[in-house]
């Protein structure tokens, strides 16, 4: 017997144009927690969807407690004992979370005998978890204990985790960690998947660092430095957004009182939101997804109408206003999804920037739009954004994920609004993109516009934000100054755990 | 005019015959659409079926045999659609309106040398003793096998969606294809699986009229009972029992206005015969419940 | 083994080529067909595409081109908006049968007046309102209750139908038709009659009014703001909510456009070609009209070749009755799997394919 869980040796897959995995080999042992670290596309979710059965590498081999082992779908996967949570949960959310977890099961038992585990599982693990529930309900962080609840059922020797952490608010990262410390004192080896670097040092004892398909380090997190590693991941040293420290202007964006019933049936009503945002600064609002992040964009971009004098600009009643008056008002909005909401992936960058650039860049005229003037504004963004592509005839689903969201915040930016409303700015972008894009919605606080950033992710609030404020539940906090927030300030004003404790934790 | 002339009972037992192809078309496409995939052929697979058994029971004189070939018939067509959806990725929408125009023109192609043609009779299942109940008995133990084959159906749908494991992974991949792909099933077999169902299904309902309710064949002979039973499964909120009381419903008005206008009742016999139409719209604005399956109409390619 | 890998462009080449390639399977498989049915394919191909034009009754035949194509790239221009927009309005059949009633009720409820200024003008504008009406019963269910309009369009031709076959022996009926049922026949009635412009040419004011809606259809899609706000609507509804388009009004919108085309083409049907209100009026020119439009791409241009392509099956089906002894069925089939090849050729449009075993799992 040796400790070796899992050997990959020379794993190789590529796609047209793309190598995901070049040559990639690693060992994850026995019990333990092994991370694989790198920056959205460098193959990390090639990798382990080739562990899981999901993709078959091109060349290469692997070898599970010293045998061969090629799965070929991930019913095969599941069958020799490997286990995984995905990052974009495979849930079904007409169905309860019973039936969800005996969806992920070979041989599952009744319904009703699979409940009663659910609970004891859930209850040893920490995980509290009613098994009648009808999973479209849920938290997203209870969505995630029904994927860590459906691995745990199969006593599994390996689980892969994939940004696990991502919706989590820090306390029930915390749960988490404890439930994942437990199960590696148990033998169970954990695959951790993140670009986290402190989780990581905090969590695991090895780690594998993939840059663009190819493993360019490994090393023992506990004994190197943050910064070090995310050298290793980016390949070079990464360039942090400069923040101006401004003196706040006057009162631009006003929100009073505003609540709004939720859209649609899993969706998260408004509560009574009051906050003014000033020239000049850049107030940041955390919170854990399906709080309220979608509902609070829609009421402001104006997809959503609500009732006058709810939300004011410069003292103008804008509550009643559809998107396009409000845009002509100097209100811009970017939403987080990225294809089919900011943007339209099959159209045209041209297309894509008239979608918002029509009025306020004067594009149409008298009913009739000005192509020539709408691809100039087009090439305009590609250029003052560097977005990487040949040209504005090019559809937008062509671009990268980090690309387009360049396109999309610039063609925002470059409308000069009073107000910029931004949701996830960086989600799904790679770290040098993220960091041009942060640059320039600082750029334009700068110039004195005032601008609302709302995303999960902490660290990225942390460095643009001059205020903080949190959603939970459709509640927005009193904003606090940004400056000087400890990481338990945040979760507390999070909304602690979402009614999670740490039961009954036999470790 | 003479209301008199229609007799409760029998009204309730016409009713439930009447209703019989609608609530087999109409499970067929329940169990397609919680696979995620709309099949707007429903009614081309409904004529396509009745003509094929109707020539399978002329050619073999059973009525059996040609329930039989009306289910390979609907069920042939079906694979059309499945084959240009699930594996060419077309949209579903159109597909099935071609699958609709095309059923329309083969039924009617291969109908031509047996139009006005009569069907091999289907007799009823007698129940002895049970049929003389009163009320009860001509109701519920004197109707024609493909009648209780309707009712049997629907349960049987109902037990597989509900409580074989089966049925959740159909549910799951109508659900959301993605994950369900995620987690290794094989969604476009099962959908195909279901499609080929619906069809079966579909082209069993279109026999019973032109075998049963009519019974001889005529172009054109299902009238709009395919939209009909499209119409009913949202009606019903993709849920089986709440299928069947649809059914129920429009074979009501179709029988009921069948005997007004049998009774010369004052109302133009136009406005009669539009009522089930009109019926079906009020039943869609007023009456429907429920969520569509989340990937109901998408195409699924795994790209992974 | 075949796979398909999508692009990361749709082919721009195949987007036109397709409908083409789309014509010659339908061709292919259409041969196999009337070779299984014991007819010389070539000659039937021939009989339907080519003797409507150039055969020997052609100067019978080839008038009846224009006739059929305008209905067709009138509805088929309608439902090319709603479409694109992801609004699927099926119900064009009963549309045009509204639109004739209320043309023909106009201009009969003036009857025998010879104010052709007034009465031509106004039955076009009533069957244009028909129509209208008609469509935008599912589109207002829809915005309001959230119906769908696939269905509910799709009723109301049945019910359409059976308002069509009350007319004709009721309200609309010819007073002096002794006791026959169909409306008095309009060609005999100079102030509302659509006639033939030029002897011989088949056409009458419906193809010059589907020539002026392919040219406005094509501003409207290519230039306009609204033809902008449908396309975005089809490809990315939320995207165009975020745009600031309303989508109720756009369905409205819609439902209307193509309720009124569909009205105007069967008042257009119903004062000159067929030339009364009578129960078997409507010919199916509503759902062929469905094909005409995929076929076409939903791109006016492409509609205007499609219609005369879709017209031409119709009469090279007649023709084939008539010296093939095919039965006229056949081509609601051969129509049928137009739609069906255009659909499974398109495919090269967004995908490629790829030979070799499969990678991906």
């Amino acid at each position: 017997m040796t400790s070796t869980l899992l050997e990959l040796d020379g794993l190789t897959k590529t796609y047209p144009g793309v190598v995901a995995n070049d040559d990639v080999s690693f060992a994850i042992r026995k019990g333990e927690v092994h991370a694989l670290l790198g920056e959205n596309g460098a193959g990390k979710s090639t990798l382990v969807k080739s562990i899981y059965g999901l993709v078959k590498p091109d060349r290469g081999t692997m070898t599970l407690d010293g045998k061969p082992y090629e799965p070929a779908e991930p019913r095969q996967a599941r069958a020799a004992g490997i286990a995984m949570v995905f990052q974009h949960f495979s849930l079904f959310d007409a169905l309860n979370v019973a039936e969800n977890i005996a969806l992920g099961m070979e041989n599952p038992p009744a319904l009703r005998d699979l409940a009663k585990r659910i609970r004891d599982v859930s209850e040893q693990y920490g995980l509290p978890l009613d098994p009648s529930r009808v999973v479209g309900d849920l938290s997203a962080g209870e969505r995630q204990r029904v994927e860590i609840i459906r691995c745990l059922l199969q006593d599994p020797k390996l689980l892969i985790m994939d940004e696990p952490t991502s919706v989590l608010t820090p306390q029930e990262v915390h749960i988490l960690f404890e439930t994942l410390r437990l199960l590696r004192s148990e033998g169970t080896s954990i695959l951790y998947i993140s670009h986290k670097l402190e989780e990581i040092r905090s969590l695991c004892e090895h780690a594998t660092i993939l840059r663009l398909g190819k493993v360019v380090g490994t090393c023992d997190p506990r004994a190197t430095s943050a910064r070090d590693m995310a050298e290793m991941m980016v390949g070079a040293t990464l360039h942090v957004p400069e923040k101006a420290d401004a003196a706040a202007g006057e009162v631009v964006l006003s929100i009073k009182s505003l609540s709004a019933p939720a859209p649609h049936q899993f969706g998260t009503a408004l509560r009574d939101i009051s906050i003014d945002v000033r020239a000049g600064e850049v107030l940041g609002i955390g919170g854990v997804a399906g709080n309220g992040q979608d509902e609070l964009v829609a009421a402001l971009s104006g997809e959503m109408r609500t009732r006058t004098g709810t939300i004011s600009l410069n003292g103008t009643p804008i509550g009643r206003m559809g998107p396009n008056e409000r845009r002509a008002a100097g209100l811009s909005a970017a939403p987080e999804e990225r294809n089919g909401h900011a943007a339209a992936p099959d159209m045209s960058l041209t297309e894509n920037a008239l979608m918002t650039g029509a009025v306020p860049m004067g594009l149409v005229e008298r009913g009739f739009l000005r192509w020539a003037k709408a691809r100039s504004f087009a090439e305009d963004i590609i250029k003052t954004f560097d977005v990487r592509t040949p040209g504005p005839q090019n559809a937008g689903r062509s671009l990268s994920g980090g690309n387009l969201q360049k396109f999309v915040i610039g063609r925002e930016i470059l409308q000069r609004p009073k107000v910029l409303v931004v949701n996830q700015p960086t989600w799904g972008v790679d770290a040098a993109a993220a960091a041009s894009i942060r640059q320039a919605i600082l750029d334009l606080a700068a110039d004195g516009a005032a601008v609302v950033v709302i995303s999960q992710d902490l660290d990225e609030l942390m460095e643009i934000s001059d205020r903080f404020s949190a959603l939970n539940e459709g509640r927005l906090s009193a904003p606090r100054p940004a400056r000087g927030l400890t990481v338990e300030q945040i979760g507390l004003l999070l909304g602690g755990a979402h009614d999670m404790e740490v039961a009954h934790v036999e470790a | 005019m003479d209301l008199s002339a229609i007799n409760p009972v029998l009204l309730i037992a016409a009713l439930i015959a009447a209703s019989t192809p609608i609530l087999l078309a109409g499970i067929g496409e329940l169990v397609v659409e919680r696979a995620g995939v709309l099949n707007l052929g429903v009614e081309g697979m409904m004529i396509t079926g009745a003509i094929c058994g109707f020539i399978a029971a002329h050619a073999t004189g059973s009525a059996s045999v040609g329930f039989l070939g009306a289910a390979v018939g609907g069920a042939g067509l079906a694979l059309i659609f499945a084959v240009l959806s699930q594996y060419l990725l077309t949209n579903q929408v159109p597909t099935g309106l071609g699958l609709t125009l095309f059923g329309l023109g083969l039924s009617s192609l291969l109908g031509q040398d047996y139009a006005g043609i009569k069907a091999p009779t289907v007799s009823k299942i007698d129940v002895p003793l049970l049929s003389d109940i009163p009320v009860l008995g001509p109701i519920l133990f004197n109707q024609d096998p493909i009648v209780y084959l309707g009712i049997g159906m629907t349960v049987a749908v109902w037990w597989f969606l509900y409580r074989s494991r089966r049925g959740l992974i159909l549910r799951a991949v109508g659900e959301n294809h993605e994950a369900a792909h995620a987690l290794g099933y094989k969604v476009r077999l099962i959908r195909v699986g279901a499609i080929v169902f619906g069809g079966a299904c579909a082209g069993l309902g279109g026999s019973y009229l032109s075998l049963v309710r009519v019974p001889i064949w005529t172009d054109g002979i299902t009238a709009g009972y395919g939209w009909i039973a499209l119409a009913i499964v949202v009606f019903a909120g993709w849920r089986p029992y709440r299928l069947m009381l649809g059914a129920y419903l429009f074979g009501g008005v179709t029988v009921l206005q069948l005997n007004l206008q049998a009774a010369n009742v004052p109302i133009p016999a136009e406005y009669l015969s539009m009522s089930p139409y009109v019926a079906t719209i009020l039943v869609l604005v007023l009456m429907s419940s429920g969520r569509a399956p989340g990937s109901l109409g998408r195409a699924f390619h795994a790209s992974t | 083994m075949l796979r398909l890998e999508r692009r990361r462009q749709p082919s721009s080449f195949w987007r036109w080529a397709a409908p083409l390639a789309a014509v010659v399977l339908t061709m292919f498989l259409g041969g196999l067909l009337f070779a299984a049915m014991g007819k010389d394919p070539l000659i039937a191909i021939r009989t339907i595409f080519w003797d409507p034009l150039f055969g020997q009754y052609a100067a019978f035949s080839r008038p009846q081109l224009l006739v059929k194509a305008a209905p067709l790239i009138l509805i088929a221009l309608g439902l090319s908006f709603g479409f694109r927009a992801g609004i699927w309005n099926i119900g064009a059949e009963g549309q045009y049968i509204m639109g004739a009633i209320f043309g023909a009720g106009f201009a009969l409820a003036f009857y025998p007046s010879e104010a052709r200024w007034f009465i031509f003008p106004g039955a076009i504008l009533f069957g244009l309102l028909g129509g209208m009406l008609w469509g935008l019963i599912p589109g207002v269910l829809k915005v309001r209750f959230g119906t769908n309009e696939i269905l509910s369009s799709l009723m109301l031709v049945y019910v359409a139908e059976n308002i069509l076959a009350k007319m004709a022996i009721g309200l609309l009926k010819n007073p002096d038709g002794m006791g026959f049922p169909g409306s008095r026949n309009l060609k005999q009635y100079a102030a509302a009659h659509n006639p033939e412009l030029a002897a011989g040419t088949g056409a009458h004011w419906g193809v010059v009014a589907a020539i002026l809606a392919v040219a406005g259809a094509y501003v409207v899609l290519s230039r306009h703001r609204f033809g902008y706000d449908v396309r975005l609507t089809g490809q990315s509804p939320r995207a165009a909510r975020f745009a600031g388009v309303n989508p109720g009004r756009l369905i409205l919108i819609c439902m209307a456009i193509s309720g009124g085309f569909a009205g105007i083409a069967g008042y257009f049907e119903v004062a000159g070609p067929s030339g009364q209100i009578s129960i078997d009026f409507n010919v199916g020119y509503g759902f062929t009209a469905i094909i005409v439009a995929f076929l076409g791409r939903l791109h006016p241009v492409g509609i205007l070749l499609a219609g005369l392509l879709l017209a031409l099956t119709y009469i090279g089906g007649e023709v084939a009755a008539l010296t093939l002894n095919l039965p006229i069925a056949t081509i609601q089939m051969f129509q049928g799997m137009l739609l069906f090849s255009l659909l499974m050729v398109d495919v090269l449009t967004d995908f490629r394919i790829r030979f070799g075993k499969a990678k991906v799992a």
